[in-house]
């Protein structure tokens, strides 16, 4: 509907008074001057613990409670270098204690079990309620157990590990590379669009590779894939012949990369060409929003959150904001540098909002690094604006490595990799 | 779907709004900066909401109020001189970096002007 307007209507619909009844839009709190400024962080991630630690920096007033059931917490980012060798466990392992202590955040270790939006409190498992005047969530992805036949979380946690939520789902991948036969199959499935870490899946294919050749170099890797391409695809391609030639093989979706069944048993997957057998297998299932999203109503049938994109207010329910892996938040990845830089957004909206103002115009950005070696880095930029359309990448920003950058480019670009995860950590949790 | 087109109107509405806001904001500070320096550094400086929010940005990469802990660059203690320098010789490619002319290229050079002046502003609120 919104295509058929005109950019003449639309300023008509500007000046004949819409923009005063945006204000409604953002909930209770903004006409209320709200006496009372509390704000609930459901989940603990990269969007949830840089939206808490934004709040209070940018207002100390406000009162912010963190809830997240895990003690530590395991990025994704850089769970492949632990996968490949290059890193332990220990090197992406974060804990809210600085958030606590020097940022003054409450952490709770809780699960929510469920939002009232009228009343605006949260219930937790151990029974106990919090009350909000906002409420963020950022609770990540949850899986489409049923999208490939075969497949079960409790498969997931014994034979055929997802490893998309890093933690103890990392270790057994890990100790299945470990102890796999020189010579083994390794597969890796992934998903169609959208998924959080569109090149995650190849730069997981790159760091197991990695391994196996210094360890078990008559393996082989087949990516079995749900698409017809993937994110940074030429850059990969071109690191894998050099680096791992004949090692690292990818079958699209239309050429018997579509895997319908999975059987744990026999450790085989079935696409259109048949049943072939794996020693290790990694099945990485569709997405959607995480639980909490949907129990609280806040996803529409896309099986994500539709959101304001000025501050991640849910269009559903106002008073709530979503960021991360579960908002639909236009053109930006699924990653988690995407959900800090919304969480960081939303604060500063909030901030604003709680001060009966509007909040400033969105900038929102993105930047993966991948890592195909030690010393052979490769990234992906970009640079979002709000405009009509919702939020879209600034055209003449952003971008790929060059498909032809030098050795010292991918390089450096391998030690900004670790620069970045260093920095995007601290501006987390630190 | 009217309520939906609805809400995108306003939401888009209120983006212009938004960015009027910033610009009066902006042109007070104007005015605070063309004070004899003595009071400036007598107070505390008022942040521009939306170079705030271009910011923000930076951060992630750059570690928090542009303080790095790793082999990226810090900002904190620049300039706004200094940094608007940067960004534009980034902008344009005069300078060589492997990411930061793919960022640099997505804002404007007022935007620009703006993020080195609010990481300027920390530094000094900071002192």
């Amino acid at each position: 509907m919104l295509q058929k307007l005109t950019r003449r209507d639309f300023n008509k619909l500007l000046l004949s008074g819409v923009a005063g009844s945006a204000l409604g839009l953002f909930g209770k709190s903004n006409t209320a001057f709200a006496s009372t400024k509390r704000v609930v962080v459901i989940g603990g991630g990269f969007g949830g613990a840089a939206a808490a630690k934004y709040l209070r920096k940018l207002d100390p007033s406000i009162a912010v409670t963190l809830v997240e059931p895990k003690a530590i917490f395991y990025t994704c980012p850089f769970s492949n270098w632990v996968l490949g060798g290059l890193k332990t466990m220990e090197d992406i392992a974060h804990t809210y204690t600085v958030l606590k202590n020097k940022y003054q955040i409450n952490i709770v270790s809780d699960v929510v079990t469920s939002i009232d939006v009228t009343k605006g409190t949260v219930k937790l498992k151990s029974g106990n309620v919090l009350s909000y005047d906002r409420l963020v969530v950022s609770p990540g992805i949850d899986f489409k157990w049923d999208s490939i036949g075969g497949y079960s979380e409790s498969v997931a946690n014994s034979k055929m590990p997802h490893s998309w939520h890093a933690g103890p789902q990392t270790i057994l991948l890990h100790k299945q590379l470990l102890g796999m036969r020189d010579g083994g199959n390794v597969f890796i499935c992934p998903p169609a669009n959208p998924f959080r870490c569109p090149p995650g899946p190849y730069e997981r294919a790159s760091l197991i590779a990695y391994y196996l050749k210094e360890h078990k170099p008559k393996s082989k890797i087949i990516i079995f894939d749900a698409k017809e391409n993937f994110s940074k695809q030429e850059l990969f391609k071109k690191g894998w012949e050099r680096l791992y030639p004949g090692m690292i093989e990818w079958r699209s979706s239309a050429m018997g990369g579509k895997v319908s069944r999975v059987d744990a048993g026999a450790m085989t997957v079935t696409t259109e060409f048949g049943v072939e057998k794996g020693d290790v297998i990694n099945v990485i299932p569709a997405q959607k929003a995480g639980k909490i999203a949907f129990d609280a109503g806040l996803t529409d049938a896309t099986g994500w959150c539709p959101i304001n994109p000025v501050s991640f207010e849910s269009t559903i329910h106002p008073g709530i904001h979503v960021i991360g892996d579960a908002s639909f938040a236009g053109a930006m990845p699924k990653s988690g540098f995407a959900a800090s830089s919304q969480g960081k957004v939303a604060a500063a909206a909030i901030v604003r909002l709680f001060q009966g103002k509007v909040p400033a115009a969105p900038s929102l950005v993105n930047t993966c690094y991948s890592l195909l070696a030690p010393k052979y880095g490769i990234s992906v930029a970009g640079v979002y604006k709000l405009t009509v359309e919702g939020i879209v990448e600034i055209k003449e920003a952003g971008g790929l490595t060059p498909i032809n950058a030098d050795d010292d480019q991918l390089r450096e670009e391998a030690l900004f990799a670790e620069g970045w995860y260093k920095n995007i950590s601290l501006d987390t949790w630190g | 779907m009217v309520l939906k087109l609805g809400i995108r109107l306003a939401v888009c509405a209120l983006s212009l709004m938004v960015i009027a806001t910033g610009s009066g904001i902006l042109s007070a500070a104007g005015r605070v900066s063309s004070k004899p320096e003595g009071q400036v550094h007598s107070q505390k400086a008022e942040f521009n909401p939306r170079g705030q929010v271009l910011a923000l940005s930076c951060t992630s990469c750059h570690g928090t109020d542009g303080k790095s802990a790793g082999i990226i660059p810090s900002i904190y203690g620049r300039s706004a001189v200094y940094l608007e320098t940067a960004l534009k010789a980034f902008k344009s490619g005069a300078r060589y970096s492997t990411v930061m002319s793919r960022h640099a290229k997505g804002y404007s050079d007022e935007e620009l002007r703006l993020i080195s002046e609010y990481f300027a502003m920390i530094s000094h609120n900071h002192k």
